[in-house]
């Protein structure tokens, strides 16, 4: 019996939990490395070397690698603390409702070509739809804590997230048009082909492209747009009361949804799983063993994206002191929206005359 | 807003050249010490543990001046002194409080007979309460122990004073 065949014959529900467990599993762990190699870049843009000490079990030669589990082992251990005047339901429910849509938007993205977990026509409004349940989390977090400190950061954080999620709507409307359908697979179909990176949909829509990533910094409270933190204002915003794995869970969330906006941004700008070299369909090149397959398609191009933008979070976070309130919401409501907005006209011209992305539209 | 600051704002330019430093700053080589494998480089005039020295015929130095009590800011000294043996004046009791003591060097200035000093030795600690009392036996111990390295620090600096 082949594996394909085994794989049929189980039932759904133990095909999807097979899948949940994966998925989950290879997050946590890319959360893991990813907060190491945040410290570690940060670290080295700040002229210092990061974590150097923790050996991954105790292997000589592993300098850093076992830092993420002693990270998580220091968590597990800690005492979960309960306000005494905290809702303690809802107290224990924020923390998952911040990182479950983080994980469950995963279920639609194109992680090979041709493949997603669930293939769905309306992808799109299913991201929009998810992303925004996580703006819940942090206001349940902030409001359950009965805490004036954590409940002033979580309206700083929502009324933030929401600002910006307007202009990250209406940078996707941009991708809409550009590729004529919702399905999160289809929008990198249409990215394929065309002379190098021209037919990404990072050229014609720059503009949305750009907005869109700034709106991602702001929507997943990272600096320089993380006013929620102001250690000097409000210590910690609204996790003050987390400790031990209610805080982890939320740390986990802010990185999950770091690596999962990285893979939307891939998917909408940089044409997701499409390697920049497959202009040429009949070169050659594609049939050298390792090498045809290293600069062909496939999910090795999405991982080299998402790490570019991983690794543009952790340069902006090294580079650029913290946003004043007033100045967030300006940047948000009167730059970003009139960007996006003005940018669809423009494509509504580009469209009209059938240039760029629009040609084959006729 | 002049057209050209328009311009610069939307195409980020002043946010691009802050990103530029930093992504220079990436492939310079790092200043982080590590600490106990490497340490950064110590003046002779470190001060840290104190120290009491003796004399090469092996004779304490110190002859209970008590110069060092008076001299001391923070009053970590507390000296009692008696007629020895020999008929000399020596110290019965020669305590620092390390928790008092703010390593500012005025004992090590004060002293006539060079007998209080600051080593630099900086990494010791304690285990149980009463042991940042740094007695006359503990003081002469490490004056003994270190001996070799204090003459030298005290040779190296000697020019300077």
């Amino acid at each position: 019996m082949s594996f394909a065949s085994l794989w049929q014959a189980l039932p759904w529900y133990a095909q999807s939990t097979v899948m949940i467990l994966l998925v989950t599993v290879i997050l946590i762990l890319c959360v893991a490395y990813l907060t190491l190699w945040e410290r570690k870049l940060i670290g080295w843009m700040q002229l210092r070397r990061g974590p150097n000490r923790v050996l991954l079990f105790g292997i000589p030669g592993t300098r850093y690698i076992g830092q993420p589990f002693a990270d998580v082992v220091k968590l597990l251990l800690k005492e979960i603390v309960v306000p005494a005047q905290a809702n303690k339901g809802l107290f224990r429910l924020a923390p998952m409702i911040t990182l479950i849509p983080a994980f469950a938007v995963w279920a639609i993205v194109p992680v090979a070509p041709s493949y997603a977990i669930a293939d769905v026509d309306a992808g799109l409004l299913y991201v929009l739809a998810m992303t925004s349940v996580g703006v819940y989390g942090v206001i349940l977090a902030g409001w359950a804590s009965n805490s004036k400190y954590a409940f002033l950061g979580a309206m700083r954080s929502a009324a933030q997230i929401v600002a910006y999620e307007i202009a990250m709507g209406f940078a996707l409307v941009g991708v809409l048009m550009a590729s004529g359908s919702l399905n999160l697979g289809q929008i990198v179909h249409k990215q394929a082909g065309g002379l190098f990176l021209t037919h990404w949909n990072m050229l014609w829509l720059f503009p949305l492209f750009v907005v869109y990533f700034i709106s991602a910094v702001a929507e997943t409270n990272r600096a320089p747009f993380d006013v929620a933190e102001g250690e000097s204002e409000i210590v910690a915003g609204f996790h003050v009361d987390y400790a031990g794995m209610g805080f982890a869970l939320f740390f986990l969330g802010e990185y999950a949804n770091m690596i999962l906006v990285s893979a939307l941004t891939s998917v909408f700008f940089l044409g997701g799983w499409l390697s920049p070299f497959t202009f040429a369909s009949d070169n050659p090149v594609w049939h050298v063993p390792v090498l045809g397959l290293l600069l062909g398609d496939g999910t090795h191009w999405l991982v080299a994206k998402m790490f570019f933008f991983l690794c543009v979070y952790l340069w902006i976070r090294a580079t650029f002191p913290r946003y004043r309130y007033d100045q967030i919401m300006r940047l948000g409501w009167k730059v970003l929206i009139p960007v996006t907005i003005v940018w669809i006209a423009v494509e509504g011209v580009f469209a009209w005359f059938h240039v760029g992305p629009w040609q084959a539209m006729r | 807003m002049s057209f050209a600051s328009t311009i610069k704002t939307y195409t980020l330019w002043e946010l691009l050249k802050g990103m530029g430093v930093t992504l220079r700053a990436l492939f310079r080589p790092k200043i982080t010490v590590n600490y106990p494998e490497e340490k950064a480089p110590q003046s002779v005039r470190f001060r840290g543990l104190h120290a009491l020295r003796r004399y090469p015929n092996g004779e304490e130095r110190c002859i209970a001046c008590k110069l060092c009590e008076a001299a001391c800011p923070a009053l970590a000294i507390t000296i009692d002194s008696d007629v020895a043996a020999d008929g000399t004046r020596r110290t019965t009791r020669y305590d620092i409080d390390l928790f008092k003591c703010i390593y500012c060097g005025f004992c090590e200035e004060a002293c006539p007979v060079d007998a209080i000093v600051e080593t630099r030795i900086h990494e010791y600690h304690m285990e149980a309460p009463g042991e940042n009392i740094m007695t006359k036996d503990k003081l002469l111990a490490v004056g003994d122990r270190y001996q070799a390295m204090i003459n030298a620090d005290k040779a190296a600096d000697a020019r300077y004073r």
